[in-house]
Parts: structure tokens; sequence; C-alpha cells
């Protein structure tokens, strides 16, 4: 491989993996702060991805508007959620919250099935984002770069966000000791009722940012999910810095597993996700945000 | 003497009433199809075009009323033995439709075999079907993955190309499309250098892609279905790689998909036994009769489930009317000239079409008849005893 080669396939790695960030931050919130093993978060990335399909129509060029309208729409789908479901879950075992959230892929599919039909479809880039850039050895489209800044700047928003601020501290109090933060006065349950809606809101920008690179398509969730799994378990359970972290390191090794081990390169990640769990089972980054 | 009388009469009514009820017993045809999941869409379609054909006969066949008995067999391969034979076993039905997943496909083959039920199946292209599954009571409607696969290749030399690299999940059905390819290909004096496969279904091609970037072949073949499809005919164009080196695949690159890949798949080449505007007089009125039915744009799959029926009526008069005279149905079968949409085809010894691939070039969002790419192919039916 010469060295254009190599630096274009990096920057592909780098591209991978910031979307997986977008969509294993929101499953890593969920995960480490309240606890829930949430199955559907790939449903909600898939959902993200139709509603782009379907605003798109409804916003014609304004993309950044488009974003927060189907950020917004998610977020409220978070919430309801919270409230109805996954609010019963908390004090449950594992096993009851994997059976429900399994059950929430089965109604999401079957809902996208009934009012999106099974097509597939395509999402129009928008108009200023549409160029190309020329790399000497291939174009690379500008939303493709588009795309990994909006992640790099959700990465640091979450950054700040849950470090820096009033909101932040009561998450990260919230997780280590729910009951102490209760009796402080501060109320639980809104609390996680917000950290579920953002991280739905999260994986449901994820899809949206995703749809005009891939295309909108039934059971586009399903294969997101697994590979997210890999990335909160390399990185940490819980931690943000720890997804950014695995999230560059998987699309790395699978950038470059397909290069090498053309073959076998549908095991690289999980070699790399097994290696690490012998070697620092707490993952990446263990403590901390 | 009158008591022998009363029932001898009783016997010729007996027999005369078995007769009838002989003549009249409905054919019961099992449609597994998947109504749900990824490839529901393409379950109806074959439905459809199976019961437009019947219809268009006034709901008989050769004499014989047509019922169905259903089941969805959610293209999942490790159901497919329980739904196979509760068509076979609880509703006892005449002949087997189905299906689109190769998968499923092959244990319905698998499981017909044994069972000696008449089975047509109306897309899964999995060449062992005809191949090494083949059996006097398994047919095929549709093709062989090795069709329209070896047609490209031969295309594709023509077209002068020289060193192509070809791309495709790493699973059956792409190697095997893949494989035929490099056999067409190959014979026309070309070189495939180099044969990239992802694991089934990841959809990330960049990686890939910049590997062909790098090794700039002369053209690329792909293979990739649905959801894939459209995202590396999209990210090949996005990639700039389309303007020096042409992607050629099988039709399926580009069937159904065309809407969602818009402008990225313009001018693309593919190959099917089926296209767009063949503008025959037989494939213009199947599609008015189609749209008039349905309300709905026919399609390949709607053809495939057509000309099962086709097959079926074929056997049926062949053995006139008589479903469970086997051996006259297959016969019939065997020797029928179907007249189909995309053309007249007959059967091949191991029952996959002997028919017309064709080359077909992407104009807005229909895949337009070009050329014919090969007359009359027949799949070599590799590990095919019969």
């Amino acid at each position: 491989m010469d060295f254009p080669t190599f630096l274009a396939q990096c920057l592909n790695a780098v591209q991978y993996g910031l979307l997986l960030f977008l969509v294993a931050s929101g499953l890593t919130l969920i995960f480490g702060i309240m606890g829930v093993i949430n199955l559907a978060h790939g449903s909600f990335y898939m959902i993200g991805a139709y509603l782009a399909w379907a605003l798109s129509t409804l916003f014609g060029g304004h993309f950044l508007l488009q974003l927060l309208a189907g950020m917004a729409l998610a977020a409220l789908l978070g919430f309801v959620l919270e409230w109805v479901f996954f609010s019963y879950l908390y004090q449950r075992d594992h096993l009851q919250q994997v059976l429900m959230t399994y059950a929430l892929i089965l109604v999401a599919e079957e809902v996208r099935s009934i009012v999106a039909g099974n097509e597939v479809h395509g999402v129009q880039v928008p108009g200023w984002l549409s160029g190309s850039i020329e790399l000497g050895l291939m174009s690379y489209p500008v939303y493709n770069l588009f795309a990994c800044a909006a992640c790099l700047l959700v990465a640091l928003g979450l950054y700040l966000v849950v470090n820096r601020t009033r909101l932040g501290m009561m998450i990260r109090a919230g997780a280590s000791n729910r009951d102490m933060v209760r009796s402080l006065g501060v109320n639980v349950t809104m609390l996680y009722r917000i950290v579920f809606a953002a991280g739905v809101a999260l994986a449901a920008l994820a899809g949206m940012i995703a749809a005009p690179m891939s295309s909108v398509y039934p059971g586009m969730g399903g294969g997101i999910l697994i590979i997210c799994f890999v990335v909160v378990v390399i990185g940490g359970i819980g931690s943000i810095s720890g997804a950014l972290l695995a999230s560059l390191l998987v699309g790395l090794v699978d950038t470059f597993g397909k290069v090498f081990f053309s073959q076998l390169s549908g095991l690289s990640v999980y070699l790399l996700m097994a290696l690490i769990l012998v070697w620092r089972p707490q993952g990446l980054v263990s403590k901390g945000y | 003497m009158k008591t022998t009388l009363t029932s001898g009469a009783l016997g010729a009514m007996l027999f005369a009433s078995t007769c009838a009820f002989a003549q009249n017993t409905p054919v019961k045809v099992g449609l597994m199809l998947p109504a749900t999941g990824t490839f529901a869409n393409l379950g109806s379609m074959i439905e459809n075009g199976f019961k437009l054909y019947v219809a268009e006969q006034g709901g008989k066949l050769a004499g014989r009323e047509i019922v169905y008995a259903k089941v969805d067999d959610e293209s999942d391969p490790s159901k497919a033995v329980d739904n196979v034979n509760k068509l076979i076993k609880r509703d006892q039905v005449d002949v087997l439709v189905g299906t689109v997943h190769s998968g499923v496909a092959l244990t319905m083959a698998k499981v017909a075999k044994e069972s000696g039920t008449l089975l047509i199946v109306p897309n899964a292209g999995a060449n062992a079907i005809t191949g090494p599954m083949c059996a006097k009571n398994i047919f095929r409607s549709s093709f062989s993955s090795w069709q329209s696969g070896y047609a490209m290749g031969k295309v594709a030399a023509e077209r002068g190309h020289k060193n192509i690299v070809t791309i495709t999940w790493n699973y059956a059905f792409g190697n095997e499309s893949v494989q035929a390819f490099k056999e067409g290909f190959e014979k026309g004096g070309g070189k495939v250098a180099d044969s990239l496969t992802l694991p089934f279904p990841n959809v990330e091609f960049q990686a890939l892609l910049t590997q062909i970037a790098a090794k700039k072949p002369d053209a690329v073949y792909a293979f990739f279905a649905g959801g894939g499809a459209v995202k590396f005919v999209k990210d090949y164009a996005a990639a700039g790689l389309n303007k020096s080196m042409p992607l050629y695949g099988p039709g399926f690159l580009t069937d159904g998909t065309l809407d969602a890949q818009g402008a990225s798949a313009q001018g693309m080449l593919t190959t099917l036994h089926y296209a767009d505007k063949l503008d025959t007089a037989r494939d213009n009125s199947f599609r008015q009769a189609f749209r008039k039915a349905y309300n709905g744009a026919a399609d390949v799959y709607a053809v495939q489930g057509y000309d099962a029926a086709q097959m079926l009526d074929a056997g049926l008069k062949a053995a006139a009317g008589d479903i469970k005279n086997k051996n006259k149905v297959i016969a019939g079968m065997e020797a029928a000239v179907i007249d189909s949409p995309r053309g007249k085809f007959s059967m091949s010894k191991a029952h996959n079409p002997v028919q017309d691939l064709y080359l077909r070039e992407v104009k807005g969002s229909d895949n337009i008849f070009k050329a014919v790419a090969i007359k009359g192919l027949s799949d070599p039916a590799k590990g095919c005893r019969m």
C-alpha cells in the first residue's frame, strides 16, 4: 500500500469511527447512567434515518433545521417511551430489560413496515454539501467531511455538558448513587427521563446524518446495534470519552481488517473486543466520563 | 333381482360421482413466499403474477379450479423446514410454489425431493437448486445466478475490458455470481485481477473502494442486493470511480432500487433475463393487464410468478387436469415452451429456464433493453444427476 492510499484509508477509518461514536454515545449514556441494556437503540437509529427521509420533503433545503426538528421529535419519543416503559425497568434484572427492548425492536420494525413500506429509499444530500473534493486517488464527498465535523461537534458538546454543567453534575451523581441524589432534592425521575430522551435523540441524529450516505432500508438498525455494543464494551460502559476512543479504534481495525484480511474481516472487530476484554475487562476508560 | 338392479344403479351412480369428484376437486397450490421482512414486496409481486395468469384462464387451469394455501416464510432459513411441512402435511397441497430467499428455497427443494411434492421455484437463483439438488419434481421459473453473471462476463469482454476487479458479499449467492462472471469474462480473453469480498450484510464499502481506486482496473463487477446495492452504487459514484472505470453487475444491482440510487446509477449496464421497454406485444399486454389488476407496475418478480403459473398450466394440460398423475404433469412441464413476457423459454434438462439474457442500460428509473447479451443461455447444471 502506498502512502496516499494509506492516508485515504485512515480518513475512511476516522469517518466510520466518528459515525459509530455518534450512535454509541447515546447507548453508553443510557447503559452506563441508567443501567438499562437497550437493544432498541438500533431501532432509534433506524427511526432517525426514516425521519430524515420523511422530513426531507417537508423541509426542502433547510437541512440543519430538519436535523433539529428530527432530534426534537426523537427526544419526544424517547421521553414518552421512558415514561411508559423504561421507568419500570430500572429495578428489574437485565433479562427483563433485554426482553422488553427486544420487543420494542419488533414493534419498531412492524410499524416501519406499515408506515413506510419495505422498499429501499434514497435521501438526497443537501445542495450546499453535494460537491466532492479531489484527493488524488479518488474524490471524497463533501457531505462525508460534514458528517465527521458534526460528529466531532457532538462529542465536544457532550463532553462539555457532562463535565462542565450543573445538569452534567447531577447526571454523574445520579449514576453513582441514585438514592443519595434523590435525598438531596434532585428529581431523579425527571433526570433519567431527560438522559434517556437525549440518548434517543443522539441515535436519531446519527441515523439522520447517515441517511444520505447509506440510504434508508429495513433492518438497518440491527447491524449498527451490534457494533455499537462492541464500542461500548471496549470503551468502558458509561464512558463518553471511552466510547470516542473505542469507536475510532473499531473504525481503524475494521477498515484495515477489510484491506489486509478480506476473507476474515468479519472477525477483526470482535477479535479486538476479545483481546481488550482479556487485557482490561472493565474497558479502556473505566472511570470518569 | 330388484336389489341387484338398485345396487348396480347405485354403483354406476357412485362411479359417476367419483369421476365428477376427481374432475371438480380443486388443485391446491401452496404458496410459500415472504409476506414480511426485506423481501415482502418481492413475495407479493410473485403471488400477484401467479394469480394474474390463473385469473386470465378464468380461475381454472386445464379445467381444474385453483385454490391456495399460504405460509409466510419470513425469508428465514431456520424456519423453512417447519413452514414447508405445514404446506405439505397440514394443508396437503398438490404443488409448492416458493420462494425468494435462496437459503429457504434450498431447504424447500430438499424437502420436496424427499416427499416427491411438485415444486416450482419462482425466484431463488442459487445454482444448486437446479444443480446438485436437482430432481424430476423440482422446476424453476426464474434464473440461476450463473446465467446473469456469465452473460455480464461475456459483455464485459466484448466491450474491450482486459482487467477487472470484482466485489461482493462473502456469501453463496455473491460468490456464485462472481464465479460465473469470471468464467464468462476470462473465456472472452479478460482477466479478473482481484476478487474483493466483505462480510454479509456489511455496507461499509469505503475501505474497499479505496483499494479499487489504488488498483486502477479497467472496470468493476459488483454483486449486491437491496440496501447494499443502493449504497454501493451511490458510494461508487460519490468516490468518482464511475468516471474512469464503469461499474457492471447482474440486474439485481439496479432492479427495484433505481429511485433510491438516483443519478448515481444513470448509464449503468447490467444483465438479466428481463428488461424494461422490451416492447414486444406479449410483454406490453402482460404489463397492461398487471397494471389493471393491481394498480401498479409489473417487474421481473411478477413475470417469474406469472410464468410459474404458466408452467403448472402446461403440466396440468398434459395430464388432462389430473394433478395426481405426476409423471404426465412433469413430462408436460419439461416439454412446454413458455410464452413468457420476457420472451419464449423452454426447460433445460435440469429444469431451469433456457432463456435470452438481456443487456440493459439505466435511464431514469428504468432498466431499458439495450441488446440481447446471449440468446438461449442454458445453465450448465454442474453436479446435477437426473
